[in-house]
Formats: structure tokens, C-alpha cells, sequence
């Protein structure tokens, strides 16, 4: 894969787009009538930097809607970087400086009439540690639709929260215990309260930075059931250390390395017939 | 974004959002407004008031010691401020009236230091009796602030310290010389005194200098000792856990009551002498005590532990490892968190009204056990004074005690800076 | 001979005898191996020598000249016993200083008493020589003790090292000792003396009294008279000061530390944070003289001029109240206060803040909440018992603050809410009562004692619940 391809209008024509129709088709929710899948998310030539140092070089990147999208790489390799350019959070660090095109729904996420706030209102983001505000199981769903304003009434917000928290699967164990503090919640049904509070206010896109990294086998298969079944809905972009989970969840991968994309493509050609050897040594488990 | 149809309710609310969000910055910029704001107005209004304190105006004198007029028997006895002032009318070219009202207005312009003066050069030398001396002394208080404008000829006489006269008289000798303003060195050379033109900081320099430096001897090491025995040594249970709640709470001790254990411990039951900078030390002392330890442990703690581990692993014993290494790397926090401690204690004057600065001392301390003066508290008996000349001194004090405080600031300032590059 | 000098005589002993150590057990070691290196031999025996002694000439300093004014005093005759007890305390000043020859007092004594005070004298010289000698002596004896018991154990299998680190080990524990000595010292002093204080006058007239008279007990013939030492005016007008400089620095501070925690790029915070840092380092005194020459003038123009416009109007009363209003009250001396407290609650309340953990704020913008939002909804609630804390520590301090009070709020005690009114406050008192001629016996003196032990035990408390408060919220984000 050519990182700097300024024709990648539609790179997911061609030689792959084969195998990821069969991969659509065999998920019934989501075929939809068109063979080629929408393309939620367009990068084109993204650069970032931190300060003086550059932490992304030249990505250009197209993610399709209602699927699961990997990011998988060494440590350091700007792969978290460039899940936080879809949403802009880099904006919160100071120093830190974003140049290219990232595109969702056709609309420059960068743009001059683009406000963060709305933007993040529709890409929802989970981080890698469960970070519940240290409020009521309730009110932490509750917040987004509350600072957007998406609730008219008492009502209609606690519908929105038991929607948000049922699409978690989170509703069965915490029903009956909505005012407790969500921080005494165990670590996984932690992280499920958190994409159920993304998932309250509505977005289009999911992005999780390594999810499951704090969380223990069981938990990770739970949040991983829950990935799968949201991808119906979203489109969901993952980054995550575990090649194993990767391959599990997601449909397409991107390979990430020193803050260049080297390869990108469906999960299982990256995985089981990858193009670049950097990308073969790094699944093969050589670094990393 | 992403969706440019966002209804018109929606639209508006978000509208309402960015409006809350630019007043609540603009809160927290006026915050910080009003607390520089503050800081400018304070030190503008010291400077404004006390830089004329460090520009002073001294007269020149030739004085004849006229031998019908000094009685030698008596040498003490003698008003030598008199003889000057005649001397001054002279210049003038004013003639005395019987009364000697005109003299008495003289004298009034010139510092008594003159008569000492005379009197020191008689006394070194009889023999300049029947001489001219001439000598350069400084004007008086009110005459000084005249010069400087603070009294004004258009104010109603009876509203000034001074007379139409010696209002003329004044221009006079400015015209003619007699009268050169110069840098006042005589505020760093001398010690309080009830005359403001004679009144300097020096002794309170020196007290709080003596005070500070008794306060350093036992608080630095019993400090650093007691943070290293808390930090590496003691164990850790009920004992040092309530060590370490009652150092917290001896630091956010008002100030005052330190000042009345001084008072009752050293002064009434261990007899010491009040409002003697030994005293006031070992107040201080005590009182900065839990802010060295708290400091000294913090720096303690951020000593990597791989430091211990590397040097226990040689084989040193535990007391070798804390005092060879942990210690001196703990040293540029250690001396940052002192510094600090005594710079507030520098500053601190309500402790030592308590044990009885408060009096009027005019010389220099000769022992640590003398009474002495110190810097804030001569601030607070000056502003307290009566006269407008000390005014501007008060003022000048102040700037004096915060160059200090700004020193010592400086340094902790650039040592933490240091410090903080190391790991 | 005096005893500074003897302390350094026996400085001078000791390094002889390490020095003499070092080289003893060098000697002895001929073709063994020692246990530790020489000079830790060297430096137990110097202890051994001279530690002790030093502990009894430092106790013979600072106790002594207390002891020989107690021994002098113990017995007092006829004609000083029947002297007021102030003349009493001149007369025994005057003997010590006699016998120091120092200048004395200006008394004029009477020729008998003049003999009564020669021998007093005479007897206090030959005291202090006989405590000094007796203090010496022992010390000597001590030396020669020590030395002797331990040069014959000096071995090269001796455990040098770890015996002079256990000396070093005690001498650490006495000086962590000194923290709780001086907490201990506090409370003995202040209960010591409010004892003597509650014995005139009952602690419930004294807590729960209405009026401040305290000059009206000094007048000989008005024994004490009652309700002169109630203290509520000026519990009142210290929480009216303390209530003005909340108001003042709370808003102000807090909003600094969310400005420069939340918003302030590093360039901004790097200017910002040590301009806070001086305001917060100028000493009170010139706090209490910006009060007095700058705010107090300025404030009383401000509401001068407020009555001027309305004197003649609808509120003419109130305007000739403004009119009247004075430099010197409870507004002034708290909003300087409250300008002392901003960077004080500003910096803790940065430090609390900067506690709460990142992983929040990025929770709450990847929400697509706004910063202001972020903080009130999320930081603020996450810090708030961090920051009642903080609060809680400025509000004790705002008690105890002296300077600003005693030069800026006036002096009548009396029971207003009224900012504009001048107010007397606990710590004002206290230098009132103190500062100036002093008899100790006096319910006057000893009622400040009474007020010092009040304010310590309010501080106290208040200190121990904030700083409870403050750790367990650090824990809570460890």
C-alpha cells in the first residue's frame, strides 16, 4: 500500500473489494442493497504533531460505515494519535497540531465552521482505562443527552438512558441500582457504562482506544460481544495492542508503524497474507 | 458540524453553550485580573509612597563656636542647635528678635544632629572653641518633605508643619546653595529614632538578620533530622501517623498563638529576655519548624528508591545510604523549602509583638540577649507614628523588607527549577 | 566560668578524645581486621564522653537562671512580702540585675529596703555561682564517667558503627520528638495560663458573655466587674471579618485555579503562577499597612460619596450614615484579608484540581462537553471535597490572621453584621492586651490567654477536619 496515494477517492474499489462484499453479505443486518460499503470516515494526507516532533506522517485512510474498523501496532507507532484526530481531542492537548483532510459524512472534521462540541457529539469515544464520572450510575448516561440538550423532559431522558444502557447490556445488572455511584461498578460493567454513555447521545461513529486493556478475559469477551453487536449500528474504529482480538472483532485492519500507515486492507488478508514483510513481522510477533 | 441542518433549536441552544463557556473563561480571566490587579496596586502604592524616602536633602553649616557662648564647665549643658541656627539666621541675613521666636524657627529646619555633632568635635578637640566648623548635617523632617513637595506653600499655613518664614527661608537657602539633595544613605546607616530625619533601618536590618539567623541554627537542622527520622527510619504505624497529623496541624497553627507560647514558655517560665532576638529566633523557630519537615520529606520522597536500593545493595548500612546519598540528592529541595520557611518567617510580626518588640529601640543589638528590633515590626511602629515624615519611611521599610523577601523568593525560585530538571 | 564557654571546652574534650580513639583502636588492631572504620570508633567514645555532659550544660542554660530565680524567691522577706506584688517583681528584677551588674530599674527604693535589696543581691550572685559550679561539676563528672566506662570496651571487634548509628537514630527521634514538644508546649502554656485566667473570671461569662470591657477591671477600685470579659463581640466580629474575606477570596482564588489548571496554556501559567506566588509572600504587616493607608481611605471616599448623593433625597438617614462612615472597619480589614487568602486558596485548590484525574476530562470533551461545562459538572464535583478542604484551612487561617486586623478594623467590640461598622476581633484583642505595660497576675493580661486557647482550639479543629478531608480525597485519586 502506497501511504501518500492522493487518488484514494475510492481505494475500497478493486482487487480487495471482493472479499469484503462476502464479508457484508455473511452479516445480515448490515447488507445492505449496494455491494460497496458507505464510507463514513475519508482521510487524506493527515499529519500530526506534538510540538516540534511529528507523530503521523501522510495518512490517508477511508472507514466504512457499519463496521468494525482495527488499528493495530507497536507502542508509540501513532495509532492512538490518529484515533484522536477523527474527534479532535488532540485539540485539548496543548502543543499538539493536525494538517490533512479527515472527513466524515463528506464534512471536514478540521474545518473553520466545525465545532468540536457538536463533532464530538457525534463521535462517541471509549479510552482505555473506565473513566465513569464519580456520579450516579444514571447520571453518568445521563450526561451527554443533558449537556446537549437532547431530553425535553424527565422522562424522555430516563428513556434515553434505559435505551443507552440496554444497547450496552448493561440494563439486566444495574436496573435496579441506577443512583449508585458508577465508579463501584466492577471494571468491565465500568467500561460498559461508558459506551453507554457514548452511545447516549446518539453518535454516528464509536472510537475506542484500546478498550480492554485494563479489563480481564471475561469482561474482554463481554465488551467484545458488545463491539459486534454495535457494529449494526456505528461505525466502530478500535485500536488495540491484542493481534487476537483485532482479528476477532474488526473487518478491516490497518496496520500502523513509526506514525506511518504501512498497510491497511481486510482483517484476514492482513492477516493471513499481508503485502509489506514489516506488517508479516509484526503479526508474526519479530517486535512489537 | 458534520450535519451543517442542525435545527433551529438545536442551533440555538449550542449557541447558549458557547456563549456560557465564553463568559466562564471570561470569570476566570477577571479572576486572575483582580488578583494581579491587586498585587500592582499594592506595590504600586508602596513605591509611590516610599521611594522618596531614599532622596533626602542635608543643609551646610559653618558654625562659629563663639567661647563667650559655650560653657565649658558644662559641655552637655550647651544648646549648640541654637548656635547653628544663628549661624543659619546669619546666612539668612534675618536679625533675631529678643524673644529668639526667629531662632527657635531656624533651629526647627536643621537636624539635631548638628548639635551632636559640635558636640563630638568639642569634645574630640577643645580646641576648635573659637573656630569655624563647618559642617554638612541633614534638614529637618518637615523641611525635607518640603523640598520633595509633600508640603506645599498653597496649603493654609495653619493646615502645615511650617510657617510662611520658614517657608521663605527654605527657598532661601536652596537658592543660595546652602541645601543639595542627595541619595539617603543615612536610612541604611542608622537605627530608629523618634526624629524622622535621623531614623533608619539598620537596627531593625540587624535584628531581624540576628533573629533569622538563631531561628536557621535551630530549626534547619532539627527540621531535616526529624523529616529524615519520619521519611527513612521510623516505622510506620500508629506513632509516626500521628507524628505526621500533628506536624500538619503545628503548620496551619495561627501564627499569633506561637506568639504566646514564646511568651509563656521562654519568656515567664524559662526567664528568657523579651523582645531580644534570641527569643524571637527560637519563636520563629518553632514555627517553622513543621513547614521544614513537610518540605524536607517531600523532597525525601521523590529520591527514586532505586537510589536506597543501589546503595543498600553495596553493603552500606541504612544510616551510611540516607545521609551519603539519599540525603544530598534531597539537598536543592531541602534548601528550596528552607528558604521559603524563612522567608515567611522574616515577614512575620504578629508572634514577636507577643513577646514584647514592640518597644522602642534606637540602637543596634550588642548580643543576642539585648533588645533589638526587627524589620516587620518597625514597619508596624512607624505606620502607627504620628508624624507625616515617617510616612514615606514606613513605606521605604516596607520596600526594603520585600527586596529581601524578593531575594530569598528569587532563590528558592531558581533552585526548585534546578531541582526539577534532575529527574 | 560561664557556660557557653564550658560547652565549648568540652567540644574542644570531645574531638581530643575521638582523635585519641581513633588512634587507640589503629593500635590495637595490629594485624586484625576492625569491625567498622576508625572513626566510628573514634566517634562513639566522643560520645560516650561528651554527649551527656553537653545535655546537662545545655539543661543548666536554659533552666538555670529560672532555677536561681526560684530559689532566690522562695523566701522572701518581711519587707518585699509586703509589697504589691508588681513592686515585688521590680524589686527581685532589680536584685538580679544588681548582681549581674546591670543598670536597674528607676525605682527609688527606701534605705531599708536599698539593704534588703543589697543582700538579695549578694545572695543571688553567690546562687547563680553555686548553680553554675553544681552544673558543671556534674558535667565533669559525667566526662570522666563516660571515658572511663568505655575506653576499656574500645576493641576492634567492638560494633562501632552500629552503636553510633543508634545514637544517631535517638538523636533523629528526639528532633521528630520536638513537633509533638512544641503542640504540647502550646496546649500546656495556653490552658497554664487560661486556668489562672478562668479562676476570675467564670469560662461560661467569658464564652457566652455580651460585653468586651477589659479596661474596666484594670481600675483598682472595680474589682473584675462582671461581664467586662465577655467574648462574644469579638467571636462576632471575627467571623463578620472572616465571612468579608471569604467572600472576597473564594470566588476569586477558586476561579484562578480553574482559570490556570483548566484554560492558562504552559506559557501563561509559567507568568502567572509566581506573580500569585509573591502576592502570597508578602508578610501581613504589609498587608495591614495596604489596609490602613490604601483600601480604608479608598472605601470610606466610596461610601462617603454614595451618602453624599443621597443625603437630602429619600434616604437622607441613610445617606448621613455614609457620610459618617470610617476608615477603619470590618470591610477593609476583610477585603485586604480576602486579597491575602486568594493565592493561598488558589494554590491548593490548583493542586486539587490538577488532581483529578485526566482520564475524566477526556471522558467528558470526547462527550462534546464544552471546558466550562467539563468543570462545573465534572471537576468541580469530582474536587468538591478537595476544595471544601482547601476552604475550610482558608477559613482557619482567616481566624488567626493578625496584622490586617490590628491595623485596619478598628477597635470597639461590639456585636454588628454590618460590614461599615468598626469590629474588634479575638487576635486584635490579643495584641491589645499584651503589647504595652504588663503585670502578669492581671485578669487583663491573662484574659488574652483565654482568647489564645479559644482560637486554638477553633483553628485546631478546623485544621483536623480540612486536612482529613484533603487527604482522603488524595487517596481517593491515588
Amino acid at each position: 500500500m502506497v501511504m501518500s496515494d492522493p487518488s484514494s477517492e475510492a481505494p475500497l474499489s478493486g482487487p480487495h473489494s471482493m472479499p469484503h462484499d462476502t464479508q457484508v453479505r455473511a452479516t445480515p443486518v448490515a447488507a445492505g442493497a449496494s455491494s460497496q460499503p458507505d464510507i463514513k470516515i475519508h482521510c487524506a494526507g493527515v499529519d500530526a504533531f506534538y510540538g516540534e516532533k511529528q507523530a503521523l506522517f501522510d495518512i490517508s485512510l477511508d472507514i466504512p460505515d457499519r463496521a468494525v474498523m482495527a488499528f493495530i501496532g507497536p507502542s508509540g507507532c501513532g495509532k492512538s494519535t490518529f484515533l484522536r484526530c477523527i474527534n479532535r481531542m488532540n485539540d485539548t492537548i496543548p502543543g499538539a497540531r493536525v494538517t490533512g483532510r479527515i472527513e466524515i459524512d463528506g464534512q471536514d472534521v478540521n474545518g473553520k465552521d466545525v465545532d468540536p462540541v457538536v463533532l464530538r457529539s457525534r463521535v462517541g469515544m471509549v479510552f482505555q482505562k473506565p473513566n465513569p464520572f464519580p456520579k450516579s450510575i444514571f447520571e453518568n448516561v445521563a450526561y451527554g443527552p443533558r449537556i446537549h440538550g437532547l431530553a425535553t423532559s424527565k422522562s424522555e431522558l430516563a428513556d434515553m438512558v434505559e435505551v443507552a444502557l440496554k444497547r450496552a447490556g448493561l440494563w439486566d445488572e444495574v436496573a435496579d441500582r441506577l443512583q449508585q455511584p458508577g465508579n463501584g461498578l466492577s471494571g468491565g460493567q465500568q467500561q460498559r457504562l461508558v459506551i453507554a454513555r457514548a452511545i447516549a447521545v446518539q453518535p454516528r461513529v464509536i472510537l475506542m482506544d484500546e478498550p480492554c486493556s485494563a479489563l480481564d478475559p471475561i469482561a474482554t469477551a463481554r465488551i467484545e460481544e458488545l463491539i459486534d453487536d454495535l457494529r449494526r449500528q456505528y461505525c466502530i474504529v478500535i485500536v488495540t495492542h491484542s493481534m487476537a482480538q483485532a482479528a476477532r472483532v474488526s473487518q478491516r485492519t490497518a496496520f500502523f508503524h513509526l506514525g506511518r500507515l504501512v498497510e491497511h486492507g481486510m482483517t484476514e488478508e492482513i492477516f493471513t497474507n499481508p503485502r509489506e514483510p514489516r506488517t508479516q513481522d509484526y503479526i508474526t510477533g519479530r517486535y512489537g | 458540524m458534520t450535519d451543517p441542518h442542525l435545527s433551529p433549536a438545536a442551533a440555538s441552544r449550542l449557541k447558549a453553550r458557547h456563549a456560557a463557556e465564553r463568559r466562564f473563561r471570561l470569570y476566570g480571566q477577571l479572576a486572575i485580573l483582580v488578583a494581579l490587579g491587586f498585587l500592582a496596586v499594592l506595590l504600586a502604592r508602596v513605591v509611590h509612597q516610599g521611594y522618596s524616602t531614599f532622596w533626602t536633602h542635608s543643609v551646610t553649616l559653618s558654625v562659629y563656636l563663639d567661647p563667650a557662648r559655650i560653657d565649658r564647665s558644662d559641655l552637655e549643658g550647651n544648646n549648640f542647635d541654637y548656635l547653628a541656627a544663628g549661624d543659619l539666621l546669619k546666612r539668612l541675613e534675618v536679625n533675631d528678635d529678643a524673644l529668639g521666636l526667629a531662632s527657635g524657627e531656624a533651629m526647627d529646619l536643621v537636624s539635631r544632629d548638628i548639635g551632636f555633632a559640635l558636640l563630638d568635635r568639642i569634645k574630640a578637640d577643645p580646641r576648635v572653641i573659637g573656630t569655624t566648623l563647618t559642617l554638612t548635617v541633614p534638614v529637618k523632617a518637615n523641611a525635607d518633605l518640603y523640598y520633595k513637595g509633600q508640603i506645599r506653600r498653597e496649603t493654609p499655613a495653619e493646615d502645615r508643619k511650617l510657617s510662611n518664614r520658614q517657608i521663605d527661608w527654605l527657598d532661601q537657602m536652596k537658592r543660595e546653595g546652602l541645601v543639595k539633595g542627595h541619595f539617603n544613605s543615612g536610612f541604611f546607616t542608622r537605627s530608629d529614632s523618634t526624629e524622622p530625619e535621623q531614623a533608619g533601618v539598620l537596627g531593625a536590618v540587624v535584628g531581624s538578620a540576628l533573629m533569622l539567623l538563631v531561628a536557621a541554627l535551630i530549626a534547619v537542622p532539627t527540621g531535616v533530622l526529624a523529616a529524615v527520622w519520619l521519611e527513612e527510619f521510623a516505622p510506620k504505624g500508629r506513632l509516626s501517623s500521628f507524628i505526621e497529623v500533628n506536624i500538619n496541624n503545628l503548620a496551619a497553627v495561627p501564627s499569633i498563638v506561637y506568639g504566646l507560647l514564646g511568651l509563656v514558655l521562654f519568656i515567664n517560665w524559662l526567664g528568657f529576655p523579651r523582645s531580644a532576638p534570641l527569643t524571637g529566633g527560637m519563636v520563629l523557630a518553632l514555627m517553622s519548624l513543621p513547614t521544614i519537615i513537610i518540605a524536607t520529606r517531600a523532597s525525601l520522597k521523590s529520591v527514586p528508591p532505586s537510589i536506597r536500593e543501589a546503595a543498600l545493595g553495596m553493603g552500606a548500612s541504612r544510616t551510611q545510604t540516607v545521609f551519603h546519598h539519599v540525603l544530598p540528592q534531597a539537598m536543592p529541595g531541602v534548601m528550596t523549602g528552607v528558604i521559603l520557611a524563612l522567608a515567611h518567617a522574616l515577614g512575620e510580626t504578629a508572634p514577636l509583638l507577643m513577646i514584647g518588640m514592640v518597644a522602642f529601640t534606637p540602637g543596634l543589638p550588642e548580643t543576642l540577649q539585648s533588645a533589638a528590633s526587627v524589620l516587620p515590626v518597625q514597619i508596624f511602629i512607624w505606620e502607627n507614628a504620628a508624624e507625616a515624615a515617617f510616612h514615606e519611611r514606613t513605606a521605604g521599610a516596607i520596600m526594603v523588607l520585600l527586596a529581601f523577601m524578593i531575594v530569598m523568593n528569587t532563590a528558592a525560585v531558581i533552585l526548585r527549577s534546578r531541582f526539577e530538571k534532575r529527574w | 566560668m560561664p557556660t557557653p564557654l564550658a560547652i565549648a571546652a568540652l567540644l574542644v574534650v570531645s574531638l581530643a578524645v575521638y582523635a585519641l580513639g581513633r588512634r587507640r583502636v589503629g593500635r590495637l588492631s595490629e594485624g586484625q581486621s576492625l569491625h567498622s572504620l576508625p572513626g566510628y570508633y573514634g566517634l562513639w567514645i566522643a560520645l560516650w564522653t561528651g554527649a551527656p555532659a553537653a545535655l546537662v550544660l545545655l539543661l543548666l542554660m536554659a533552666g538555670g537562671p529560672r532555677l536561681e530565680s526560684a530559689l532566690l524567691t522562695a523566701n522572701p522577706p518581711a519587707v518585699v512580702a509586703a509589697m504589691p506584688s508588681e513592686t515585688a517583681q521590680a524589686f527581685w528584677s532589680d536584685a538580679k540585675a544588681l548582681a549581674d551588674g546591670q543598670s536597674t530599674t528607676r525605682i527609688a527604693w527606701s534605705p531599708d529596703e536599698r539593704k534588703v535589696l543589697k543582700e538579695k543581691a549578694a545572695e543571688a550572685a553567690a546562687l547563680e555561682s553555686r548553680i553554675q559550679l553544681g552544673g558543671q561539676a556534674a558535667a565533669l563528672v559525667l566526662v570522666l564517667a563516660g571515658f572511663l566506662l568505655a575506653w576499656p570496651r574500645l576493641a576492634p571487634q567492638l560494633r562501632a558503627r552500629n552503636r553510633v548509628e543508634g545514637w544517631i537514630g535517638v538523636l533523629l527521634a528526639l528532633c521528630s520528638a520536638a513537633a509533638v514538644l512544641t503542640t504540647i508546649g502550646i496546649i500546656a502554656s495556653l490552658l497554664y495560663e487560661s486556668l489562672r485566667f478562668f479562676h476570675s473570671v467564670p469560662p461560661l461569662d467569658f464564652l457566652f458573655g455580651l460585653d468586651w470591657q477589659p479596661q474596666i477591671a484594670m481600675r483598682e477600685d472595680q474589682v473584675a466587674a462582671k461581664g467586662a470579659f465577655g467574648a462574644v463581640p469579638l467571636f462576632v466580629g471575627t467571623f463578620l471579618v472572616m465571612i468579608i474575606a471569604m467572600c472576597v477570596a473564594a470566588p476569586v482564588g477558586l476561579f484562578c485555579a480553574i482559570y490556570l489548571s483548566e484554560y492558562a496554556g504552559p506559557r501563561t501559567r509559567s507568568v502567572i503562577k509566581p506573580m500569585l506566588e509573591i502576592l502570597a509572600g508578602v508578610p501581613t504587616v504589609v498587608y495591614g499597612f495596604f489596609a490602613a493607608l490604601t483600601v480604608g481611605p479608598a472605601l470610606r471616599g466610596f461610601f462617603n460619596y454614595i451618602g453624599s448623593w443621597l443625603v437630602q433625597g429619600p434616604f437622607d438617614p441613610l445617606g448621613q450614615y455614609l457620610m459618617a462612615v470610617q476608615n477603619e472597619m470590618a470591610l477593609t480589614a476583610g477585603v485586604v484579608m480576602g486579597i491575602m487568602l486568594i493565592p493561598y486558596i488558589s494554590s491548593l485548590s490548583d493542586d486539587i484540581i490538577n488532581a483529578v484525574p485526566q482520564s475524566l476530562r477526556d471522558g467528558s470533551y470526547a462527550m462534546g462537553a464544552t471546558r466550562s461545562e467539563t468543570v462545573k459538572r465534572v471537576i468541580l464535583p469530582a474536587a468538591l471535597p478537595g476544595v471544601m478542604g482547601a476552604m475550610l484551612l482558608a477559613v482557619s487561617r482567616a481566624i488567626g490572621e493578625t496584622m490586617i486586623v490590628t491595623m485596619a478594623s478598628g477597635a470597639q467590640a461590639r456585636i454588628t453584621a454590618n460590614p461599615l461598622d468598626s469590629v474588634s476581633t479575638v487576635t486584635f484583642q490579643m495584641v491589645q492586651l499584651l503589647t504595652g505595660d504588663q503585670e502578669f497576675d492581671s485578669p487583663k493580661t491573662l484574659a488574652a490567654f483565654g482568647l489564645g486557647l479559644t482560637l486554638f482550639l477553633v483553628t485546631l479543629t478546623l485544621n483536623v477536619i480540612a486536612l482529613q478531608v484533603v487527604q482522603r480525597y488524595r487517596q481517593a485519586y491515588d
